[in-house]
């Protein structure tokens, strides 16, 4: 098997900074006062909200049930009283509804929860399975993982990626899995593979974690499953570049996965899939990576999902220096946080905290046509150029030139040496053109 | 814990950015032009000293001067005036008198930047916007070249002809090549010859390129297809008559080829932003170099040839743009 590095064209090399908490074993976080559990926590049609204030719920009991095709129900993460239903603080920045439960401190699982035997795992009831216990896609996406499992008949799907690229700075969870339970993540594995029909299954780990190729290598050592180390870059996790670097082949513009015959998970979502399917227990919790240079000790938690992000920096030690920005997942893609009362939701890897020191308003200066945006962009766009046509408010122009490929990585911001907000820009416009589609 | 809500910065990603800055870029670049420099403070002595310093400061100056009375706020510290005003130096002839070389600072920075709308804004290279404005205003003072005098003041200079300036005159009176042709290679690599301050030492400026490549400041395109097809065309017509066409070497190491290719031509605002149309830039510049030496009415076409490609870079932009992600060619 041929071990040179996979990789795809763009893209770039930020510090990885992730030495802080790589080596840190995943520790299980104490229960807070107070689990909000928001409504809306994947893409989709948020859930419906079927208990009332008052309410005793047990850990792992509905609390949400979906509305429509792309959508799961949410779990209460502990047992406890509901105290309210009403809008709290979200990760997006608004305030949306949630369940509200005060924890009673007994823990107590629901005693219908039950997974599913050896004989039971037709496609049908395993995708069924996974709606009912939640599980989203925990890359960060947070797309209905039954939903990605239920391709149409006319777009077969002959490869399976699982993706432990890890590819943000800073975060270590897909590390800290992928070394503590190979043998979850496999099994999770071969589920989506059963469901599937037999694809071609490959695992992309990027060559800066040695250890958990090994470990996985190992694991996959009597099966036909293809460990492939990838180059470190920077969105080496990023779907469609995977895909690329994997099987060469493009998802075409405005495509899915699917549309070049793969499917790809990441390897968390594996774990949540073996879990759900074998206990039944739905998805409750998460692993998070609670780092950065504004927090007293890094560590990798084991968190319930609703645990406000103050509790974790209390489980870390607090705060270190004055902190300036709080960021809910990577620093490349995740989005900063305006309060520390936002729980944690299901696509959360990450709690990034730097010192007012570490951020940095250089200000904006006038493009200078460097074009490293352009050498950096993985859909191979020029940024510059779109955002020059999207600031003059030609979108038409704009989306000609490919705006819509843009997947949002960052790549272009991070690079430009005059500080232009160019991602920033791009998304603007890409909402103007979404917006214009949707009343046309 | 303490309340710190009030106190978080809010901004969508990515929340890092690379430490590389505009300043840092232009300050990079002129690093990497000292070298030229002080072989031609070497090889021409004070007044080429003079020279320098009289664009530097001239640049700075006009700069400040002018966003002040336009109101603006003031972009000299970024360093981009000052790199013009080095390179404008470095394409001066060592003699050229102080109010000449203070003029082709304000064309520079004024003319050919500023009434643009400054840094990012400018089509064409200010610098060689000043030096052709120049050399077609002021023919005498700006081809009076002083002869090398290694280690000199350079105060009681000779004066002498360029490489290129002796071909050109050989050719058109005699329509051969002067009979030494080729013979000084190794003078005219290290900068033992007449010529602009900075177009003399081969050596000084392949130090300066190889520190922007290790910075990651230029790639490889422009430079490489530049200097490549003016070996490329330059050695087909040495090919078909070496006795009336110079040598590809002999247009390597003689007049501005290496400045412009290295430190001209990739000037960012004015060529292409795309790897496959800086091929083309490149391209363009190298073949219209060797158009002009070999057939032109200056024996001298490097500063030309990129004015020309810097006028065609809105076009190149357009045409040729990276294929998109996800737009793979359909297969038969």
């Amino acid at each position: 098997m041929s071990r040179k590095p996979k990789t795809f064209h763009g893209g770039l090399h930020p510090p990885d900074s992730k030495a802080a908490s790589a080596d840190k074993a995943v520790e299980i976080c104490p229960l807070p006062d107070e689990i909000i559990i928001p409504l809306s926590q994947h893409i989709g049609a948020p859930a419906e909200p079927c208990v009332a204030v008052g309410d005793s719920v047990c850990r792992g009991q509905v609390v949400g049930e979906a509305r429509g095709f792309v959508s799961v129900p949410v779990h209460a993460s502990t047992s406890g009283e509901v105290v309210a239903v009403e809008a709290r603080p979200h990760p997006s920045g608004r305030d949306l509804p949630a369940v509200v439960i005060r924890p009673d401190g007994r823990d107590q699982w629901c005693d219908d929860l039950r997974g599913l035997g050896e004989d039971e795992l037709a496609a049908e009831s395993v995708r069924n399975k996974l709606c009912a216990c939640g599980i989203v896609g925990l890359g960060g996406a947070t797309f209905p993982t039954h939903v990605k499992l239920s391709p149409p008949p006319e777009k077969p799907i002959d490869t399976l990626i699982i993706n432990g690229a890890e590819c943000e700075p800073y975060l270590t969870t897909d590390y800290r899995l992928m070394l503590e339970d190979p043998e979850q993540i496999l099994d999770g594995v071969r589920l989506f593979a059963g469901v599937l029909g037999r694809p071609r299954i490959f695992i992309g780990i990027e060559e800066n974690k040695p250890a958990a190729i090994k470990v996985i290598d190992a694991a996959c050592a009597s099966s036909d499953i293809e460990v492939v180390p990838l180059r470190v870059k920077y969105p080496q996790g990023a779907e469609k570049q995977l895909i690329y670097a994997i099987t060469g082949r493009e998802v075409p513009s405005g495509g899915l996965p699917m549309d070049a015959g793969v499917l790809v998970q990441n390897v968390r979502t594996a774990a949540a899939v073996s879990v759900a399917v074998r206990t039944g227990q739905p998805l409750i919790e998460q692993v998070l990576t609670v780092t950065g240079p504004g927090v007293a000790e890094p560590k990798n938690l084991r968190v319930r999902i609703g645990t406000p992000l103050r509790h974790l920096i209390d489980a870390c030690g607090g705060f270190n220096g004055e902190p300036g920005k709080i960021i809910l997942g990577g620093p490349m893609m995740g989005t900063a946080q305006l309060s520390l009362d936002v729980p944690v939701t299901r696509g959360a890897g990450g709690l990034l905290i730097f010192r007012q020191e570490d951020v940095d308003p250089r200000p904006e200066g006038p493009c200078i046509r460097c074009g490293r945006c352009v050498s950096v962009c993985p859909a191979r766009i020029l940024p510059t150029t779109i955002v020059a046509y999207a600031r003059n408010d030609q979108v038409e122009t704009a989306e000609t030139l490919g705006v819509l490929d843009c997947i949002e990585c960052g790549c272009c911001t991070y690079i430009c040496p005059s500080m232009i907000p160019l991602v920033q820009f791009i998304r603007q416009a890409k909402g103007a053109i979404m917006a214009q589609k949707r009343n046309a | 814990m303490p309340d710190v809500d009030k106190q978080l910065y809010l901004s969508s990603s990515p929340h890092i950015h690379a430490e590389q800055t505009t300043g840092a870029i232009m300050r990079a670049v002129i690093y990497a032009l000292l070298p030229a420099c002080a072989v031609s403070v070497y090889f021409f002595g004070l007044p080429a000293l003079w020279v320098l310093l009289v664009c530097m400061a001239g640049c700075v100056a006009a700069e400040a001067l002018c966003r002040k009375i336009m109101g603006r706020e003031q972009t000299w510290r970024d360093g981009s005036a000052a790199l013009t005003g080095i390179l404008l130096a470095l394409n001066l002839p060592p003699s050229t008198p102080w109010w000449l070389a203070l003029l082709g600072a304000v064309v520079a920075v004024v003319v050919a930047k500023q009434i643009f709308g400054g840094l990012g804004y400018n089509p064409f290279n200010p610098a060689l916007v000043a030096r052709v404005v120049l050399l077609i205003s002021f023919p005498v003072q700006m081809t009076r070249w002083s002869a090398p005098s290694p280690g000199g003041s350079g105060l009681d200079a000779l004066t002498t002809a360029t490489p290129l300036g002796e071909m050109k005159t050989a050719v058109m009176l005699t329509g051969q090549l002067p009979s030494h042709s080729g013979a000084q290679t190794v003078d005219y690599f290290v900068g033992n010859m007449g010529g602009c301050l900075g177009e003399v030492s081969a050596l000084a400026l392949l130090a300066g390129a190889i520190y922007l490549f290790w910075k990651r400041i230029i790639t490889w395109h422009i430079p490489l297809s530049f200097i490549g097809s003016v070996v490329v065309l330059g050695g087909i017509f040495w090919l078909v008559d070496p006795a009336r066409y110079p040598s590809p070497l002999f247009h390597l190491v003689t007049g501005g080829l290496l400045l412009g290719a290295f430190f001209m031509a990739t000037d960012m605002v004015t060529s292409p932003v795309a790897p496959v149309g800086m091929i083309v830039f490149g391209t363009g510049c190298g073949v219209v170099t060797v158009l002009i030496r070999l057939f032109g009415g200056y024996p001298e076409g490097v500063s030309f040839a990129i004015l020309l490609m810097n006028a065609a870079t809105p076009l190149i932009d357009r045409y040729c743009r990276p294929r998109k992600f996800g737009y793979m060619p359909r297969k038969a």
